[in-house]
């Protein structure tokens, strides 16, 4: 990251800005006399009264304050400011005074000018940008948390100026070695999105980087900022989809409520139905099977299952259910948003049988906050229309207490009349008439509405309901009668004939019922019903039509209409609605017979009488589920900005491969043991005839094939990934010895085959010892997994005890008992281990210096120094090394002399490079004393001569090393190489790559070194792998032989890291390869020597090429 | 997400406010205020109301609300949720959550909101880590601080959300440790008007105070572990441990927390441990009525009941009531209509009893309904479920530990028709 636009030599606070200075007084006039009037108490302040009563102008105190040395006062004036600020007070005018306070020593004064800061840089733009260069100093901080602080503050302020800062920030905190400063830059990225749209799809490039990021901490903000940002991309996921899946546990509970709403969506689009098939068939079968016990179910859902297994299996895709059950035990979660969010996942997402677990969970929340009710039981009330069988076993827990606020009796209420059917009707009806009693009118109120619903929806109770809607009738409250009424008249339209009783009780009430939405209703029911009471009907239009001038409009029209139903006219059209007048000349036309209309009136008693369709009462909750439940959008029944649609099951499901990714993901293997797999397929398909595909084409090998074997029993498809997490039990200590492990599994695994062979009498069958086989592999892959996920890990450690005898830990004891000493024989491991030993033989150099770093970095507990080492394990085997011409034949006239970098330290001085010089000797005669001389090194360098050669016969070559300090640079040294009759000017020009030595470290080291290292230092380009240079073996060996540098185990499979040492300054030289999709890949060097990252890039990715 | 949070009291004074992304209006507030006036009570608010640009979340807390605003879709409960724990948090570092202890912290609360959202998405909610990021305020500290002039940030940077069990603190030491684990079960239940039960249900939670050196592991077993129909956990408990062998492992948090809560199925018949015995009458011709309770044990497990406190909400049609209790004090609000009986302690021999007259409202017709009786008591040492703690077993450090367990019952919502 380059600085440039920013000066940040100097601090911001140190330098008087001369903006800073024109600006205050200008907003002191502006604010000044209006706001101070609500500071009184500053005033008060006893150490400022003082300075506040000499001058008029507010805040001069703070700001004298804040101008002081003393940190004491500054925090005080800050803790003024910040109380201002909570209480909505504007301190705008303070922010010159505030922010040069911003590289301020005392913490807490930071971190307030930080909340001030973040509050007022919107509105003062050019002042904050004083403040950034603070920020970016501390993003370079080598202590991870200040470099998230940096972030998280820098992107917080809103000034479109700095988004390419902002931008470059997040791009090198995205690949940060924290995982909290990675987090930080994803909550950064929604940040900037909002700042400026236009960086979109920069952004996304970073989102897609941090979604393969693998740690928990990372996965819940990461999920947050795509949600923000691109919600749409849902190709984005497909290969993290099972990485999330896997972690989600382990995510904090904000995380996990993000995620579980993404992938719900994600699910909707990727798999098919669980219920396609059933749809029609469960939906008369579903409540029969939900009213017995839960086994009665599973059993009705497994015969029904086979059954339609016959005409149109259906098999859930594992990626499915792998969702459904990572996220079931996150509804022991005590957040009740990550229950809501399960809840909701299994409603849109799982088999119809599998539904029932969220009830009981999201009974619990009732017993939460009233708010926390109030959402739960929206979400249960439009649950329970579709699946009333899952909350009928908790049907009390809905009955509702005198105490609880009516909007969440209203709720309960409609949940249990949801829930109301005929074996529990007699229980809630009486439920209902202890409700008609209380003193919360409104309750009552919608209890009769719940009466008028239960009876219409079941029938046995009708006319129970009926009878004691009536008995209402004579309550004493108005409301109560009212809303009574207009329940009656929908349930009489159902079965009028019967009723003419109610109906003359009804017509009595008018002369007492004074609301208008009862009068009318009463009024509509005599019209309708006027043949059943013929005496009554005129009586009460007659009543009414005294009363008429002085009623309600919808009571007028219902008059009118009474009347004309009665065929019958009154002079109604003087009355001043029009609409009204409307009407009553309307009916008169076609009522009463005129020569014009005559055709009209005998359809009258059709149009006025006709069979009117019975009201159906519903729950205002039907199809409320197009939302997504628990959405805000779901709550208010409207789409909510930013909404996203849940989409429909797809018809055809996508490809399921997708999801694939190339190792399994919960595993971090190295690129050596991925070679290894490669390996080892044909090693399976040649001794058992088992197909490899399958394993490596999914991660989850054991569960796929348990979930076709049983789709619906979520029991023992569990079990599979807690064997998986078992075997990570004891792994972590395990990193050093992998290549001892390797090789004992070899063996171990020559003689399962072998044991298998002969017949599996007494010993496990053959397929449990070649499982177990698997899962020894599987449990070293885990090995490599980084010390982030060691969470996981803790967690996992009960398994063990719980299903500590299977075949995994059978394999584990074995091997254990397998003898170390089993590398002795390389026959029996060639097979597997040929890229590791036997190396490609043109370039043993390089390729033993492979053998050698990774041997180092397992042996690393040994604390082996590498001076010591390398002599040992570099083989000095010179012909293969690159060698340069020294002195041409021609040019030596007979003399030729060459060299090469031997890589080896050089003895005496470890600031040299050791030269190895071969001098052969083509004359016919002796060529004597042959040495360096007169060497003109340049400044600083230095040559430690070789001893000079006395004597070397025609035809012989003599080698001899030297030592030349380069001084870290690619200049080349000159020297005279003399000999008894002769001198050559000869020079010796390094390759950038011999200027370093290996240095070891772990894969952590390596991060934290490269944080180090970042900005200026670093170095990135971009190439393309060549085909032949795609192996891990190819690219290893080119960089190696580019460059004197030692490799460094490394947790992602496409992730190469190297490093080195400058020998002269023991700088750090970094080299990391990441290979993208297809041939991209892209190399980064991070060395404080910018010439040599330079030419090193230009010299790898030209190996690369070759 | 959420986008600015106002603190409103009892009288519509917005009293803080808080924005996480460009600063929002405090007039968008007046739509709060219309919604408030709307409900007449202060429970009856809508959690959500949506005004024309953005969304109000509420909650209701220590009569303060909690006004989230929101621009776009997100669940509401997530918002509800996190509100609810920010008052935990302000409970947890203050004591009480008022209006006053806010005004009076107001520096710490804005420092304390500043950490737990990030851009509006929550960032630290573990109160352990809020902790080591801003320290609570103490008298001694206070004191300390304006004599020192040292600060309430904490100096050394937190390393707890990096750690991966993030509720615990690294470093913790005490010279006396110990460990108590509180087990507090709540009786729901509708008792009808002849005693009968409507429905009953048990909750109970298990809260705890560990103080103890270092990383300690924890298990806890239960005698009767199958009785826990429906559990929830603190995110430290291992839940596989849990599923598998109904064993609760975790590495506790340091300090008060709480482990777990349950539920005990609703099949088990729940034990009423005090029945109500009441003749309440509202005359319909003369104004005077009749009212008459006495509470007394029923299944208490031989344990007293005490902390009773019986509460009930009259008729608008009562104007007076005059009653003399056969202990404890009562106090009738002739404004509220809420009549309250702190009752006390239950002898089994003298059963406790509330006896007088009600004077009715001339000329209004009798009450149709009759008031519901809400009931408070404590019963010590028992755990009404018969839930029983097996052992406590720490793992991980060397020294002996201090452990207790302490039962208790308590009533939730319990209430009495009449």
């Amino acid at each position: 990251m380059t600085l440039t636009s920013v000066p940040a030599s100097q601090p911001a606070a140190s330098r008087p800005h001369p903006a800073a200075m024109a600006a205050s007084p200008a907003y002191g006039e502006e604010k000044g006399g209006s706001s101070s009037l609500g500071e009184p108490e500053y005033g008060h302040d006893p150490a400022s009264g003082g300075i506040f009563s000499s001058d008029y102008k507010r805040h001069d105190d703070l700001k004298e304050m804040l101008d002081s040395n003393k940190d004491s006062l500054k925090l005080e004036a800050m803790k003024r400011i910040v109380a201002m600020i909570a209480r909505g007070k504007n301190a705008s005018d303070l922010f010159p005074a505030v922010v040069k306070n911003v590289a301020c020593k005392n913490i807490e004064v930071k971190k307030l000018v930080y909340v001030y800061l973040v509050r007022y840089a919107e509105e003062q733009q050019d002042l904050a940008l004083l403040s950034i260069s603070t920020f970016q100093r501390g993003l370079k901080d080598p202590n991870q948390l200040i470099r998230a602080s940096a972030l998280r503050v820098l992107s917080s302020i809103r000034v479109p100026i700095i988004v390419p800062i902002m931008m470059l920030a997040i791009k090198e905190a995205a690949s940060d070695m924290s995982p909290y400063v990675r987090k930080t830059a994803a909550h950064a990225i929604p940040k900037l999105y909002s700042l400026d749209s236009d960086q979109k799809d920069q952004l996304i490039e970073v989102i897609e980087k941090l979604l393969a990021d693998k740690t928990t901490l990372v996965a819940g903000s990461v999920v947050m900022a795509f949600e923000e940002v691109c919600p749409e991309r849902i190709d984005l996921i497909h290969k993290n989809y099972r990485k999330l899946c896997n972690l989600l546990i382990d995510v904090e509970e904000w995380g996990q409520v993000v995620i579980i709403n993404m992938l719900t969506r994600y699910a909707r689009t990727q798999f098919l139905s669980p219920n396609q098939n059933q749809e029609s068939l469960l939906e008369e079968s579903a409540e029969k099977a939900f009213y017995g016990s839960e086994e009665e179910d599973a059993k009705d859902a497994k015969a029904e299952a086979a059954s339609l297994a016959k005409r149109k299996p259906y098999v859930m895709d594992p990626d499915h259910r792998l969702l459904l059950r990572n996220t079931k035990p996150l509804l022991q979660s005590r957040n009740a948003a990550v229950v809501m969010a399960v809840a909701q996942l299994y409603f849109h997402l799982a088999p119809k049988a599998e539904v029932g677990v969220i009830a009981k969970a999201l009974v619990r929340l009732l017993r939460s906050h009233s708010e926390v009710q109030y959402v739960v039981l929206q979400n249960v009330a439009t649950m329970s229309i579709k699946r009333r069988g899952m909350f009928e076993p908790y049907l009390k827990s809905f009955y509702i207490r005198s105490t609880d606020p009516t909007q969440i009796k209203i709720l309960k209420l409609e949940v249990l009349t949801n829930l109301a059917n005929e074996t529990n009707i007699s229980t809630i009806l009486r439920e209902f008439q202890t409700y008609i009693r209380s003193m919360d009118k409104d309750f009552v109120a919608a209890t009769i509405q719940a009466i008028g619903r239960c009876a219409t929806n079941i029938g046995k109770v009708r006319d129970t309901c009926l009878n004691g809607l009536v008995q209402l009738l004579s309550n004493r409250d108005e409301l109560v009668v009212a809303e009574s009424v207009v329940v009656i008249k929908k349930l009489l339209q159902m079965q009028p004939a019967q009723h003419s009783e109610i109906i003359k009780h009804m017509a009595k009430l008018t002369d007492n019922i004074q609301v208008p939405m009862a009068r009318a209703s009463i009024l509509w029911l005599i019209g309708e019903y006027c043949e059943h009471v013929p005496k009554i009907a005129p009586d009460v239009l007659r009543k009414m039509a005294k009363s008429f001038t002085n009623e309600e409009d919808i009571v007028k029209l219902q008059v009118i209409n009474l009347a004309a139903k009665l065929y019958l006219t009154n002079s109604k059209q003087y009355d001043q609605n029009y609409d009204i007048r409307d009407r009553a000349r309307f009916i008169r036309q076609l009522i009463v017979p005129t020569e014009k209309s005559g055709a009209l009136n005998k359809y009258a008693k059709k149009l006025f009488l006709a069979q009117k369709p019975a009201p159906i009462l519903e729950s205002s909750f039907k199809d409320r589920d197009h939302f997504q439940l628990g959405s805000l959008s779901h709550l208010l029944n409207a789409k909510a900005v930013g909404y996203q649609e849940l989409p429909d099951w797809p018809d055809e499901a996508p490809d399921p491969s997708v999801r694939n990714v190339e190792v399994p993901e919960w595993t971090k293997c190295t690129s050596r043991e991925k070679r290894k797999e490669k390996v080892e397929k044909p090693f399976y398909s040649d001794s058992e005839g088992e197909s490899g595909p399958t394993e490596s084409a999914d991660s989850e090998p054991e569960s796929v094939s348990k979930e076709s074997g049983s789709s619906s029993s979520l029991g023992s498809s569990s079990s599979g990934s807690e064997e998986e997490e078992e075997e990570e039990e004891g792994s972590s200590g395990e990193q050093s010895e992998d290549k001892e492990e390797e090789e004992k599994r070899t063996k171990r695994k020559k003689e399962g085959s072998r044991k298998a062979a002969p017949g599996s009498t007494g010993s496990p069958s053959e397929e449990e010892e070649e499982e177990g086989v698997k899962k020894a592999k599987k449990k070293a892959l885990q090995g490599k997994k980084s010390c982030a996920e060691t969470s996981s890990e803790e967690a996992s450690t009960s398994e063990s005890s719980s299903s500590g005898s299977d075949s995994g830990s059978e394999a584990e004891a074995k091997r254990r008992k397998a003898p170390p000493s089993s590398r002795a024989g390389p026959k029996e491991i060639s097979l597997l281990d040929l890229d590791d030993f036997t190396l490609a033989p043109p370039q043993p150099v390089p390729s033993s210096s492979i053998v050698s770093t990774s041997l180092v970095t397992d042996l690393e507990g040994l604390t082996l120094t590498d001076t010591s080492l390398a002599p040992a394990l570099l083989s000095p085997a010179f012909s293969t090394v690159r060698t340069y011409e020294l002195l041409h034949r021609m040019a030596g006239e007979g003399l030729s002399v060459e060299y090469c970098f031997s890589r080896q330290p050089f003895p005496g001085d470890p600031h040299m490079v050791a030269v190895q010089i071969q001098i052969s000797n083509n004359t016919d005669a002796e060529v004597k004393s042959l040495r360096v001389s007169e060497p003109k090194p340049l400044s600083g360098m230095r040559i430690q001569e070789f001893p000079e050669i006395e004597c070397l016969a025609p035809g012989d070559t003599a080698s001899v090393v030297m030592g030349i300090d380069f001084c870290d640079s690619t200049q080349a040294a000159n020297f005279q190489l003399r000999t008894h009759t002769r001198h050559f000017y000869v020079s010796i020009q390094p390759p950038v790559g011999e200027l370093m030595a290996p240095v070891f470290m772990s894969e952590n080291e390596f991060k934290k070194e490269q944080g180090k290292l970042t900005g200026m230092s670093e170095i990135t380009e971009k190439l393309t792998l060549p085909e032949k240079c795609q192996s891990d073996h190819a690219i290893v060996q080119q960089v190696t032989s580019a460059a004197n540098v030692g490799r460094v185990p490394c947790g992602a499979d496409n992730e190469y890291r190297f490093a080195a040492k400058t020998v002269t300054s023991g700088s750090l030289v970094l080299i990391t390869l990441e290979r993208r999709e297809g041939t991209a890949a892209q190399l980064t060097v991070n060395s404080e020597k910018m010439v040599i990252g330079t030419m090193l890039v230009k010299d790898i990715i030209q190996a690369l090429a070759q | 997400m959420i986008h600015s949070l106002f603190l409103i009291n009892a009288s519509g004074d917005i009293f803080l406010e808080k924005h996480w992304k460009s600063v929002v209006s405090r007039s968008v507030c007046d739509y709060f205020f219309e919604a408030q006036e709307r409900a007449s009570e202060a429970e009856n608010v809508p959690p959500v109301i949506p005004t024309p640009h953005h969304y109000l979340l509420s909650v209701y807390r220590h009569k303060i609300f909690f006004v989230a605003v929101i621009q776009s879709e997100v669940p509401p409960l997530f918002v509800i949720e996190f509100l609810h724990r920010v008052v935990d948090t302000f409970q947890d570092y203050f004591g009480v959550c008022s209006e006053v202890m806010i005004k009076d912290n107001v520096v710490v609360v804005y420092e304390v909101l500043e950490e737990m959202l990030d851009n509006g998405f929550p960032l630290a909610t573990e109160s352990n880590i809020l902790k080591e990021l801003i320290k609570p305020p103490t008298i001694l500290r206070t004191v300390v601080n304006t004599i020192t002039g040292s600060t309430n940030v904490g100096d050394q940077l937190p390393t707890g959300q990096l750690s991966v069990v993030p509720w615990r603190r690294t470093g913790v030491k005490y010279t006396n440790n110990e460990a108590y684990f509180d087990v507090i079960e709540e009786i729901d239940a509708i008792i009808d008007k002849s005693g009968s039960t409507i429905t009953a249900e048990i909750q109970g939670v298990i809260d705890a105070c560990v103080k103890l050196t270092g990383m300690p592991d924890l298990t806890l077993s239960f005698m009767n572990p199958r009785l826990l129909d429906d559990v929830s956990f603190h995110p430290c408990v291992r839940f596989k441990r849990w599923e598998s062998e109904r064993i609760l492992s975790f590495i506790p948090p340091d300090g008060n927390f709480r482990l777990l809560s349950y539920h005990v199925s609703a099949q088990n018949l729940v034990a009423i441990p005090v029945y109500v015995k009441h003749n309440i009458s509202f005359r319909d011709s003369s104004s005077l009525g009749r009212f008459e309770i006495t509470v007394g044990p029923k299944q208490t497990m031989g344990k007293t009941v005490e902390g009773v406190m019986v509460t009930s909400q009259m008729p608008k049609g009562v104007l007076n009531m005059t009653l003399t209790p056969s202990q404890g004090t009562h106090i009738f609000d002739p404004v509220t209509k809420l009549l309250s009986w702190d009752v006390g302690k239950i002898n089994p021999q003298k059963l406790p009893s509330l006896k007088g007259s009600v004077s009715l409202q001339a000329g209004t017709s009798k009450p149709d309904e009759n008031p519901t009786i809400n009931l408070q008591f404590k019963i010590q040492q028992l755990a009404i479920s018969g839930l029983k703690v097996n052992r406590l077993d720490m793992y991980g450090e060397k020294y002996k530990p201090f452990k207790g367990i302490k039962y208790m019952t308590k009533a939730g919502k319990f209430q009495v028709r009449t």
